[in-house]
């Protein structure tokens, strides 16, 4: 840590940055989760009892073809082989092919993750635009136990809808809105209007909890000594709350934002297969039950990604909003 | 989700040290049926009664209804007949959903079951198997909670394949690693304690401590968990069913019955909604029940304010500062009153306070913690908010009514941003962690003069040199954990700087730093004081401090000015015996630095019960009948110095080198 004693040469401060440390500590702790991720995806085939090929093929397939199957997709290899062999396919991009349709798996998730990101993105914007001003705004109305009635309001009502798993949230938003009031449609992705209902259902739950955890952190920072140093400079109110205290708040907001944002990736998958949404959800649900591995194997490697890479973002983020986290850490 | 670890609480813990389990365990049931007593506890239980209730009853009273296939009435809507209206075979969806309550909550505590059960294997590895292992076991639970628990029960349900087993195992180890989590933080907050200690010298394995010493401890704090888990699985559970991947018919639960109705909402939305709802409810009935509990065993305890209800001023019968020949002071205080909430309702700490602040003149603002001087500092600075309440004859800066405008108008704002400078105690907490020093103080030149963030910034620099903080240009650019204490403190100064203050109020400035800094930081003081002819309002607890820098001392007792005289003075002439007890609390010069210091006996008065006469009389050698029954007031001698006592300047009753002044020492 520089103190007040910091040492004048540049380069030697750049060498003891902190920040080099946390790259390297995060690079690691990726590289890890990564490892961990392949292997598993890669040992997920043969965990499953009994031969994937015969479970896939059925039980009145004839033997040759499962035995040319198994050669092809070289399960009668030595166990290390394969293992090796896999994680070169991937890197070369060769993820297998489906083992009833026979499209290669990479082309599957090229035609299908845009769409599964599509709405867990708006979803997210939603989330934060949405939660933020109303958890700030929330925290400055019942500040200090002023709107003892709005607040009441806000956390039931927030309880209740955090409460309501999206997929749920879905078959209501598609009752009320698709069935009930006609507005929208109620399944596939077609026009503009199509997103309405996923992109809902996705976000009204963490928008709730997200909105209740800014009030709740707005509230502690709005107690803090230098908030008070702030109304000492007679800065307007908004001004205060905006720069001094969101910032602040923003720390614990990221973090519980990122672990929603994964949750997210995992809600795309109930919430598409409620709305024939076409993205990867949908595929892979089919796909287990149609037993068809490599392309399960292919889909939860994504999802993996996706995850460990929205955990980096985060915490590149923090470390970048708040100077002290990154040196918190070590 | 929410984590409830008991390790916060460690009394929650000890108490049970020496319990039997079977107390141990009474004890617990006892805290949780009275956690459940609540109204919301009230509403938790009924609701998870009622669900275990049907799943027991709901297959043996209605099993045969919900499967019986009415052709004359297939995927029809509600009807008085069908309740909420049959599926495609004809079924009454209502007993239907009744029914599929004991196959959905069986199976999701089954796989709650399973979960915690591999989730404390896991979790109690690293103390079991050693460093080594144990720091492997701690990484694989990291990595495996980075992923979302839905998609490591997918995960599984590939391994163990479309179906009620592999369901349960799938959502059970899918939620392994959340309690291993859970676990683990828990055995480490209890393997740290004595008895756990106590049971490894006596040569205890590590699995019989486990299972004897450990695992009973944290037991509760895990079956909070497990039943706040419990509705997640039930909710996964519903998931995994709604997908296919679950229950297959002919069996059947509410995620394979929203499956169905789902694909006939338009015909009978009641199909789809029916079970939907009692998801959400069963769920909530989990969830409820473990978090009321979690809260009464201690997790959260509710934020709750006290609520605020104004009263009226108490009228302070003070004569106001006279005679004082200041034309036109800085700052003018008369009877000035702050209302705070405590914790039994709103109080007055500061009750009808009044002085007068010259320009350049350095007041020095004494007395015990409690004592309402701080208070006092801040409503001066208008920096007391709701619920807390300022009222006062006058207030006056500058010759500016504060009082009756409490700075809503801009032209106040501005006035004491750029005039009145605030530095506080602890420069570690009031310098906002997040901005960059300079932008912290160009703040006010931005605000409040309409300066560009270039010019505020040349600004934030000059003055941070005139605040000897070294390398200034360097520094603003830094952010305040980069900062040394003092040199933080240095930092508030100059923040306290920016515009061109008449007044600068320091509150306790010094008592967060160490003893060498402290001079240095009150040299500052002094210093800018004498350059730039800023009055200075500083607050302290330490009476030295106030003499050595300030022109005139205020000594404050229970809210109220007990004497107001020329720190020149204050060795020689202080007349209040508070104020002769706070100097004789000091080593002096002549006294011994060995002795002990001494200390006033007695405590300060709670600003919830003044007495009605004088505050001090507990405390003071000199008290009598007339002391304890009529509150003196402050009066002016004629020369400016004021007094509030009845028996001002007379000798204290033992004086001896040895005992002190009517001051017990320390114990
Ligand atoms: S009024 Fe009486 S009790 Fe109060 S300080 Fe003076 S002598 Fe003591």
């Amino acid at each position: 840590m520089t103190t007040a004693t910091a040492t004048p040469s540049a380069l030697r401060g750049a060498v003891e940055s902190p920040w080099v440390g946390f790259v390297l500590r995060r690079l690691r702790r990726l590289l890890v989760s990564l490892w961990v991720l392949v292997t598993a995806a890669f040992f997920m085939i043969h965990l499953i009892p009994g031969d994937p090929v015969r479970a896939s093929l059925g039980a009145t397939a004839p033997q040759e073809l499962v035995e040319a199957r198994r050669e092809a997709l070289g399960l009668n290899d030595p166990l290390w082989q394969q293992y090796t062999d896999y994680l070169r396919n991937l890197l070369t991009g060769d993820w297998g092919s489906s083992m009833t349709t026979d499209v290669a798996v990479s082309q599957i998730i090229a035609d299908r993750l845009p769409a599964t990101v599509e709405i867990a993105a708006y979803a997210f914007v939603v989330i934060m635009l949405v939660a933020l001003p109303v958890g700030v705004l929330m925290a400055a109305l019942t500040r200090g136990g002023r709107g003892r009635r709005t607040e009441l309001a806000f956390t039931s009502s927030s309880v209740v809808v955090a409460a309501i798993p999206d997929f749920l949230l879905a078959v209501g938003l598609v009752y009320t809105f698709g069935v009930s009031l006609g507005w929208v449609p109620v399944a596939g992705k077609s026009t503009v209007e199509s997103y309405i209902l996923p992109v809902l259902a996705l976000a009204l739950g963490p928008m709730a909890v997200l909105a209740r955890i800014v009030r709740v952190e707005m509230l502690t920072v709005l107690d803090a000594d230098y908030i008070r140093t702030a109304r000492a400079k007679r800065l307007p109110a908004r001004w205060i709350y905006l720069r001094h205290a969101l910032p602040n708040a923003i720390t614990t907001t990221l973090t519980v934002g990122g672990l929603l944002l994964g949750g997210l990736v995992a809600g795309t998958v109930l919430v598409e297969n409620v709305l024939a949404w076409p993205g990867l959800g949908s595929t892979i649900v089919s796909s287990i039950l149609s037993k068809d591995y490599p392309v399960v194997q292919g889909i939860v490697l994504v999802y993996g990604v996706g995850v460990l890479v929205i955990n980096l973002v985060v915490d590149v983020a923090l470390a970048l909003l708040d100077p002290r986290s990154a040196i918190r850490e070590s | 989700m929410q984590v409830f670890t008991g390790v916060e609480r460690p009394e929650s813990l000890s108490r049970w040290r020496s319990g039997v389990r079977g107390r141990r365990w009474a004890a617990g049931l006892g805290r949780w049926g009275q956690a459940l007593r609540s109204p919301l506890g009230l509403v938790a239980a009924t609701l998870l009664g009622l669900v275990l209730l049907l799943a027991i009853v709901g297959p043996i009273l209605w099993g045969e209804r919900a499967d019986a296939i009415d052709t004359n009435a297939l995927s029809q809507g509600s009807s008085s007949e069908h309740w909420l209206g049959t599926d495609s075979l004809g079924r009454d969806i209502f007993y239907r959903v009744l029914v599929a309550t004991r196959l959905s909550v069986a199976l999701a505590l089954l796989a709650t079951a399973i979960g915690v059960a591999a989730g404390v294997l896991l979790g109690a590895a690293p103390w079991l198997l050693g460093r080594r292992a144990g720091r492997f076991a701690v990484a694989t639970i990291n990595v495996a909670v980075a992923f979302p628990a839905l998609l490591l029960v997918l995960f599984f349900a590939v391994i163990f394949g479309v179906g009620i087993r592999g369901a349960v195992l799938a959502v059970g180890l899918g939620m392994a690693p959340y309690y291993a989590r859970v676990t683990s933080t828990l055995v480490a907050g209890v393997s740290g304690r004595d008895f756990v200690a106590a049971a490894r010298t006596v040569g205890l394995g590590r699995t019989r401590i486990l299972l004897r010493h450990i695992l009973p401890n944290i037991g509760e704090p895990l079956i909070v968990n497990a039943t706040l888990g419990a509705g997640g699985a039930l909710l996964a559970f519903a998931g995994l069913s709604f997908l296919g991947l679950g229950v297959q018919a002919p069996s059947y639960d509410w995620g394979l019955l929203l499956n169905e109705g789902l694909n006939g909402i338009y015909v009978s939305p009641a199909g789809a909604l029916a079970p939907g709802v009692t998801i959400v409810l069963a769920g909530l009935a989990f969830n409820l029940t473990g978090e009321v509990v979690a809260k009464k065993v201690g997790l959260r305890t509710a934020n709750v304010r006290t609520a605020y209800s104004p009263v009226p001023p108490a009228t302070g019968d003070e004569a106001p500062a006279a005679g004082r020949p200041d034309p036109s002071p800085v700052l003018e205080v008369e009877d000035l009153h702050v209302t705070v909430t405590g914790p039994a309702g709103p109080v007055t700490p500061v009750r009808g306070v009044s002085f007068a602040i010259g320009r350049g003149e350095a007041v020095g603002l004494v007395g015990e913690s409690g004592s309402g001087k701080s208070l006092t500092a801040l409503a001066v600075a208008q920096l007391i908010e709701a619920p807390g309440r300022v009222d006062a004859r006058r207030l006056e800066f500058q010759g500016t009514d504060l009082v009756h405008t409490r700075g809503r108008a801009k032209g106040i704002g501005r006035l004491l941003g750029t005039s009145l400078g605030v530095v506080f105690q602890d420069p570690t907490t009031s310098l906002n962690p997040t901005m960059r020093i300079g932008r912290q103080l160009g703040e006010v030149v931005r605000r409040h003069l309409g300066k560009g963030w270039g010019e505020a910034r040349a600004r934030a620099v000059d003055r941070l040199r005139a605040a000897r903080v070294p390398a200034p240009e360097r520094r603003a650019h830094q952010y305040p954990h980069e900062f040394s204490g003092g040199m933080r403190q240095r930092a508030m100064i100059a923040m306290a700087m920016m515009g061109d203050p008449a007044l600068i109020v320091a509150d306790e400035p010094t008592t967060a730093l160490d003893v060498t800094v402290q001079r240095q930081v009150l040299r500052l003081l002094q210093e800018i004081r004498a350059e730039n002819h800023v009055a200075v309002l500083l607050i302290s607890h330490d009476i030295t401090v106030v003499g050595q820098v300030c022109d005139r001392v205020l000594v404050m007792y229970a809210g109220r000015v007990v004497e107001d005289l020329p720190s020149s003075e204050l060795r020689t002439a202080a007349r209040h015996p508070y104020t002769r007890a706070l100097l004789a609390a000091v080593p002096g010069m002549k006294a011994d630095r060995d002795r002990p210091l001494t200390i006033i006996p007695g405590r300060p008065v709670d600003p919830a019960h003044f007495p009605p006469g004088c505050a001090f009389a507990d405390r003071c050698p000199l008290a009598d009948d007339h002391c304890r029954a009529v509150d003196p007031a402050l009066t002016d001698d004629g020369s400016g110095r004021r007094v509030a006592c009845w028996h001002a300047g007379e000798p204290l009753p033992v004086v001896t080198e040895e005992d002190s002044v009517g001051v017990g020492e320390a114990s």
